[in-house]
């Protein structure tokens, strides 16, 4: 049992608590939602949120507030919310258990941050994949339109806010925020050139705000609780609040872990997860989803915040902890990444396209001990002219693994090509390169 | 019966949803993969017909998505995930079990039509794993007998009551709280 205070995981880790309508009344769900709307204007609401901190919990940590803040003011024609439901970040996977085992949490958010944004519609874009989780959300959804919460007319208020699931059908990118917009659309999921941003020009061409499920599912206790209470929690100015970190790897017990914003990684693998799974001691591990780069046990006392965890070389994205223990080849980790990302990339900027196919094609030489030294440069040229030269960030997420592990662990590069060239096998022709 | 007959109702639900038509594209197909386990040509063009889009816009779309198939499937499609994570955890051992059960590769269906195998990235269940998805389930924490009973039982009733229900991990601790 936690140490810490749970708010977004708490209900659900009651015993027999199955996420209805019903058990999520009983814990005071809904209450937030009929306490604000149509009773508290709705620059109120936007006021709240951007009070209390909140920021995004998809990877970027954008504050909620802010983001809500830039739609235009005065613009009378439709407004939209999605709820990025994508999860795709490997590593990540606490969205799913949100949506899975308390829907109304979400839902509560969802129609909270409709109403502060001026919404009548929302779309959740939930990834393909989880059918049970479209399933699961599809029925609370009914339940909370006959309960009249969700729907035209919200508890009377003459306020509408209607919510949709729309599956997604299989691409990592579209968890991008505009790359979901234009897979909503029904296109291919490539991400548009930013500005204009959709909070003036998002869902078909109206102003959109995109937030993530942990994000939304925040709402309605900043709202009952208030913006003060959730400010102190956490690592208080910039970090507030708690995360859901999603561990994964060598540990004794991997799972979903809420803990305020700024415990240590120490804290989270050893305490929470149980530590490592044998005697093998840590050799790495990743912070925040495939896309933050490697860090070492020497920053196992860095605070799990925005903050701290960039400052230490990586970041926090989405909350996605990663163990990898000692005996784990980093040459071969970062490769399985990199297959990812050269799997997932969508093909629109060719710095990406190009340049993922032949990280992975020079790291597989590496590898299978037929790399040759030059091989160590051509990977950081290739990185230095991908990262920032793209129109998303898909272009730096994908370079962290070979660039984090190549620093902190570029002898076991080089042991694989000593041992290829001790074993003077045929390696094919250099790469030219211009 | 063609396909906007058979379903008509479902469609209607669909388009009432979206201002824009194009947006029920990717509903409409898993439609008609759910119809056929595949998108069939004469499926998308009448899916182009209903939207008002040209079959190359249906084709651009669905090409650029995993989770459409083009040509038939076999009745189960296994699709194992081999991301960073899983493989930490052993899902390289997993396709090889599958490869030895089934004698399929990734990319190939058995001759019976049963199972088709896929290695994909990442589905989300990294603190689960190694881990596959069957058709619309999860399958998680996977060991050979676990796999042999999961097969098993699709084969005698076409679904398995090892898959994962609402995903909680780790399930709460009752008692000592």
């Amino acid at each position: 049992m936690s140490k810490h205070e749970l708010i977004l995981l708490k209900n659900m880790l009651q015993p027999g608590y199955t996420g209805s309508l019903m058990d999520y009344e009983k814990t005071g769900g809904y209450q937030a939602l009929r306490n604000t709307v149509g009773k508290v204007a709705p620059a109120d609401v936007t006021a709240i949120v951007r009070k209390s901190g909140l920021r995004g919990r998809g990877g970027a940590g954008f504050p909620t507030g802010v983001k809500w803040g830039f739609l235009p003011k005065d613009y009378q024609g439709p407004r939209y919310l999605c709820c990025n439901a994508d999860e795709s970040e490997p590593g990540t996977f606490k969205d799913r258990q949100l949506m899975e085992r308390d829907p109304h949490q979400v839902l509560e958010g969802i129609v909270l941050a409709c109403y502060a944004i001026g919404a009548e519609t929302a779309y959740i874009y939930i990834r393909g994949e989880m059918v049970l989780g479209s399933k699961i959300l599809e029925r609370a959804i009914g339940e909370a339109r006959v309960a009249g919460y969700i729907g035209k007319n919200i508890l009377g208020t003459g306020i509408n806010a209607d919510v949709w699931v729309h599956r997604g059908a299989g691409a990592y990118i579209c968890g991008e925020e505009t790359a979901l917009l234009e897979s909503l659309e029904g296109k291919r999921g490539l991400p548009r050139i930013k500005p204009p941003f959709p909070a003036t020009h998002g869902l078909y061409n109206k102003p959109t705000v995109v937030n993530n499920v942990e994000t939304l599912a925040n709402l309605p206790h900043i709202i009952t609780r208030g913006p003060e209470w959730f400010a102190a929690i956490g690592s208080p100015p910039k970090s507030t609040g708690t995360r859901v970190f999603c561990v994964s790897g060598h540990v004794k017990r991997p799972g979903n872990y809420e803990v305020p914003m700024g415990v240590t990684v120490r804290e989270l693998v050893y305490e929470h997860a149980g530590g490592m799974r044998s005697d093998k001691p840590m050799k790495a591990f990743i912070p925040g989803g495939a896309s933050a780069p490697f860090l070492t046990p020497a920053h196992l006392d860095v605070k799990l915040d925005f903050e701290h965890v960039a400052a230490a070389g990586s970041m926090l994205g989405s909350g996605g902890v990663t163990v990898m223990e000692e005996g784990t080849s980093m040459v071969w980790a970062a490769l399985r990444l990199m297959e990812f990302f050269y799997h997932e990339s969508c093909g629109k900027c060719s710095p990406c396209r190009e340049g993922s196919a032949w990280l992975v094609q020079t790291m597989r030489r590496i590898l299978a001990k037929r790399g040759r030294m030059e091989d160590l440069e051509t990977l950081l040229d290739l990185c230095k002219n991908i990262a920032g030269r793209t129109v998303c960030a898909f272009g730096d997420a994908e370079v962290a693994p070979i660039q984090s592990t190549l620093k902190y662990w570029r002898q076991e590069y080089v042991d694989l090509i000593n041992e290829a060239n001790a074993a003077n096998l045929i390696r094919p022709e250099p790469v030219a390169r211009g | 019966m063609t396909f906007s007959k058979k379903y008509k109702d479902e469609i209607a639900d669909i388009l009432s949803r979206y201002p824009v038509k194009r947006s029920a594209l990717i509903p409409l197909l898993y439609i008609a993969q759910r119809d056929h386990g595949y998108v069939t040509e004469s499926a998308m063009h009448e899916i182009a017909h209903l939207l008002r889009l040209t079959p190359p816009q249906v084709y651009e779309t669905i090409t650029f998505y995993t989770m459409f198939n083009l040509k038939p499937m076999g009745k189960f499609h296994i699709q194992v995930c081999k991301s960073l994570m899983c493989a930490l955890v052993g899902s390289d051992t997993v396709i090889e079990w599958i490869k030895a059960k089934l004698g399929i590769t990734p990319g190939e269906s058995t001759a019976d039509g049963l199972f088709s195998l896929s290695a994909v990235e990442c589905l989300a269940a990294c603190g689960t794993g190694p881990m596959m998805q069957i058709n619309d389930d999860y399958y998680e924490q996977l060991t050979e007998d676990k796999l042999d009973r999961i097969l098993a039982d699709l084969r005698s009733t076409g679904t398995s009551p090892l898959k994962s229900g609402p995903f909680m991990w780790p399930e709460p601790v009752t008692g000592e709280r």
